[in-house]
């Protein structure tokens, strides 16, 4: 009778709508596809294959050496500047890996401001020097590293908090330096966090689609993009699309394990004061230079750019075309941002009063989204609502002699449906964290004080929840402003999003022009960043209380 | 004096699985019940189907004379005039100390309410914290909160889980004495739940063991302890040992340590052997007794000594002893048995 009620039923509709795409794209593979998919494996797909996992190399030395080094200096150590640091560092959250990468290719080409100051001052013409190539899988890696280390740095960060004093001094103790100790104890104990925290950066690896397109790079994502409009191959790019969400499962396993491990490592319930080492003399000052320098390349010189750019461009670009596009971006954002609430609060009520396993199935496979890259969710939601399309077109044709043309595809609706897809997890993640604040009995010592259901939602949970509620609106809302992929695929005929005219007007080497939408994004971004810097503030404020 | 409480071959499932099983007991307006029990027994289960959060599988609940639960029929929580205090207190983080207390109050006029909230906070001498917030306050200070929150739209009966057990046990025993004094002042009807039997013992007046989903015994405090209705109860509560016995006549048993004189169970004849509870506190110290026992060894509790004394038989029994008589391991002393209660169990008892 349970497995029944409105609860379940909606729940696991909900799931099965949001599978999807999905599951389409894992249909795809059983579709023959052609020449064109034995022209892909013959020529491309080893490229592909070869140049993603290389960038994911790269990444993932690059966000551990920056994360890793910014959370153990920050959390364990004291040195100018630190509390200043442990929000700051944050900061690159806020830029879009596309947004950095083009900035930094302004910066750097050879009409940048770097090279010209440097012929000036040597009177070295072109051809004279070598400058490294920006545009390079290097290039690509270390914009990525840039603005995704601080996944890496928030989850050391909150692993190394977590450590017991204790055991760094038994090592201490037992006769070894501190470098020892971080290499043998700290660091081993801190890697499950760490690892789950870099499965989040590789799956925004994968995800990437500016970048690599921006610098030329072939990867799946590219690939996808290639195969669907210059081959015109729905089939070949859901199967290419399928080879990404494999590399995407194999991360989400590791991510998962890694969080459960973590929690086996977590060396002591109680934690007593931090007692931070004092860096002293020339030590103290590098600590400060490396925090300082990531912060700088990850956000200052790239924000500070766009500000130039944007307040030299200002006059022409800020014209009523720059508007509709922020119109656009905002209503579409604040759509998304409310489905996706409504969505997720139906999915945690179900699951809050039915702990059935069919519910909590349905919550987990609703949440899959974060980990799957926009470009395959695209391709997964166009596929079906092309198909349905056409056979709603057919059939009034046949019956009515009426052309519906597209009804579903190409409108708002794909494109809102796939960022219910992309961004459910993180509103019901807010919404979940809320929830649980409220405990059981509170519901039931308010029946036992006479409230009905009605009162209790009226006067406890909706006051309770106010904060989370706003959380999971704030941050699916800034989501969807940076997205890219998806909306360039989705989005109908001539609509243009602010992420969308940044990407256009970059891409046509008219740098300058898309920084106003670029600083649009990029402030938009920093809220997020705020919010996460705010409850990070409250965690260190419960680390030092009970002393 | 009136039932307020009455609960008749009651039982409560999960998805078919029984929790608890044809439990009945009644409660006189005024007293405190208590519900006693390993975890997992079944007590928590029966607190709620009362409060009405479970509904009965079988059987009925009445409040006042009033039935609230059956098969088939359950008033809902918030319409039978029920307080609760729960073991994680539930007190609202976002309203304050005031507010909470006045939560169940809203059909009192705000003159009333705001009255009804002083009175109750001079109760537990809190006033001064009415505008603070839950989490500023101290576990034991929640408690007191929790409480008279409960108390407040003065419930017919006020339901208890386990309300003590988050607190450390010297603020547990205070709390204990503090809640009796307040509940028996006001002459409020309220029940328990609770795994301490030290607690069960502080607050009641009436307590119930249950088991395995099944009311084992429901009593006072006292005969619970002496005389325990069977193999559970006695093992359950207090410590003490089974001793071999002989049935000699329909008021005398023998066994290793001599005679005793109690009223045997009907259906005993005599020569029908019997287990008999003794007691730490039965087994008196004394320095002239014939009976001299060895020390197995020794456990020291401030102002006792629980001594094992091992018998000629070489079974062992208990023996308390102020600690003022302070004997080695392997010394004798001299015991004498002083029992007012018997308890005797035959073998076909659990």
């Amino acid at each position: 009778m349970r497995y029944l009620s409105y609860w379940s039923i909606s729940a696991t509709a909900i799931a099965l709508l949001l599978a999807a795409p999905v599951l389409v794209i894992v249909a795809n593979i059983f579709v023959p596809a052609g020449d064109v998919w034995a022209h892909l494996a013959a020529t491309v797909l080893q490229d592909y294959v070869i140049n993603s996992l290389l960038l994911m190399v790269g990444v993932t030395l690059g966000s551990c050496f920056l994360g890793v080094g910014t959370a153990w200096l920050v959390a364990m150590t004291q040195f100018p500047g630190r509390k200043l640091f442990e929000w700051a560092l944050l900061l690159p959250l806020a830029i879009p890996a596309y947004i950095i990468a083009y900035t930094y290719t302004g910066m750097l080409d050879f009409a940048g401001p770097l090279q010209t100051a440097l012929r000036e001052l040597t009177g070295w013409g072109y051809g004279d020097y070598w400058f490294p190539e920006i545009r390079s899988i290097e290039g690509a890696a270390i914009m990525l590293a840039l603005v995704l280390y601080p996944y890496v740095y928030l989850m050391a960060r909150t692993a190394f908090i977590g450590q017991s004093l204790c055991v760094l001094d038994v090592s201490r103790s037992l006769g070894n330096g501190p470098w020892r100790t971080f290499f043998t104890v700290a660091l081993p104990l801190a890697r499950p966090a760490i690892i789950a925290g870099l499965s989040l950066v590789l799956m925004e690896t994968l995800a990437d689609y500016g970048t690599v397109q921006y610098f030329g790079i072939s990867t799946f994502t590219t690939g996808i993009f290639r195969t669907w409009y210059g081959l015109d191959n729905a089939p070949a790019a859901a199967q290419l699309a399928a080879i990404l969400l494999l590399f995407v499962f194999v991360l989400v396993t590791l991510e998962r394990i890694s969080r459960q491990r973590a929690r086996y490592h977590d060396t002591s319930r109680r934690h007593q004061e931090l007692r931070r080492y004092q860096l002293r003399g020339i030590n103290k000052w590098l600590a400060s230079l490396f925090c300082s320098g990531t912060l700088l390349l990850g956000f200052l010189l790239p924000a500070g750019q766009l500000l130039i750019w944007a307040l030299t461009t200002a006059g022409e670009m800020l014209d009523t075309q720059f508007f509709s596009l922020l119109l656009h971006s905002l209503g579409l954002a604040t759509a998304a941002a409310v489905l996706a609430l409504i969505t997720a609060l139906l999915l945690a009520y179900a699951r809050r009063l039915q702990p059935i396993a069919p519910i909590r199935y349905a919550v987990r496979i609703s949440s899959m989204g974060y980990a799957i890259p926009g470009t395959v969710i695209a391709v997964g939601v166009i596929i079906p609502l092309g198909w349905l399309d056409n056979a709603i077109d057919s059939i009034m044709r046949s019956q009515f002699d009426i052309s519906t043309g597209l009804i579903f595809s190409g409108t708002l609706f794909a494109l809102l449906f796939a960022y219910l897809v992309r961004f459910l997890t993180v509103s019901l993640h807010a919404v979940e964290t809320g929830l649980e604040r409220i405990t059981p009995s509170m519901d039931e010592a308010a029946r036992s004080m006479s409230y009905t259901p009605l009162d209790i939602l009226r006067k406890i949970h909706i006051p309770m929840l106010r904060g989370s509620l706003l959380t999971a609106l704030l941050l699916v809302f800034v989501d969807v402003l940076k997205e890219l992929p998806a909306t360039l695929i989705l989005r109908p005929f001539n609509f243009n999003t602010l992420a969308v005219r940044a990407y256009e007007l970059a891409a046509d080497e008219r740098l300058a022009d898309s920084s106003t939408a670029a600083l649009a994004i990029v402030l938009a971004g920093i809220l997020p960043v705020i919010l996460l810097s705010y409850s990070l503030s409250r965690s260190r404020h419960e680390d030092t209380t009970g002393n | 004096m009136k039932i307020q409480l009455e609960i008749k071959h009651a039982s409560v499932a999960y998805a078919d699985k029984p929790v608890i099983n044809d439990v009945s007991l009644e409660l006189e307006a005024g007293t405190i019940g208590c519900l006693l029990g390993p975890s997992g027994c079944g007590k928590t289960s029966l607190l709620r189907a009362i409060a009405g959060f479970e509904p009965l599988s079988a059987g009925e609940i009445q409040l006042q004379g009033r039935v609230v639960s059956r098969p088939g029929n359950t008033l809902a929580p918030e319409q039978r005039k029920v307080g609760m205090v729960f073991q994680d207190f539930a007190l609202f983080p976002h309203l304050n100390v005031g507010k909470n207390v006045a939560f169940g109050l809203k059909h009192l006029p705000a003159v009333e309410r705001d009255a009804r909230v002083n009175e109750l906070l001079d109760l537990v001498n809190l006033r001064h914290l009415r505008d603070s917030h839950p989490h500023q306050l101290s576990g034991g200070q929640q408690q007191r909160i929790a409480l008279i929150r409960a108390m407040a739209p003065r419930p017919d009966i006020l339901l208890m889980d386990e309300p003590f057990s988050s607190l450390d046990t010297e603020l547990r025993e205070q709390l204990a004495r503090e809640v009796r004094h307040l509940l028996k002042r006001d002459g409020i009807t309220a029940i328990l739940v609770t795994h301490d039997q030290l607690e069960a013992f502080a607050m009641a007046d009436k307590i119930g063991v249950i088991y395995d989903g099944q009311l084992k015994q429901w009593d006072e405090g006292y005969n619970i302890y002496h005389t325990p209705s069977d193999r559970f109860v006695a093992d359950f509560i207090g410590q003490g040992v089974m001793l071999k016995g002989e049935v000699l006549n329909s008021q005398q048993i023998k066994i290793e340590l001599g005679i005793i004189d109690g009223t045997v169970p009907a259906g005993c004849k005599p020569g029908c052997p019997v287990e008999v509870l003794l007691r730490p506190d039965d087994v008196i110290h004394d320095d002239h007794s014939e009976l001299q026992l060895e020390v197995r060894s020794r456990t020291f509790r401030g102002a006792e000594y629980l001594y094992t004394l091992i018998l000629p038989s070489g079974q062992d029994i208990l023996c308390l002893v102020q600690s003022h008589h302070s004997h080695n391991v392997g010394e004798k002393i001299g015991v004498r048995l002083e029992m007012d209660e018997l308890a005797i169990f035959t073998k076909g008892d659990q």
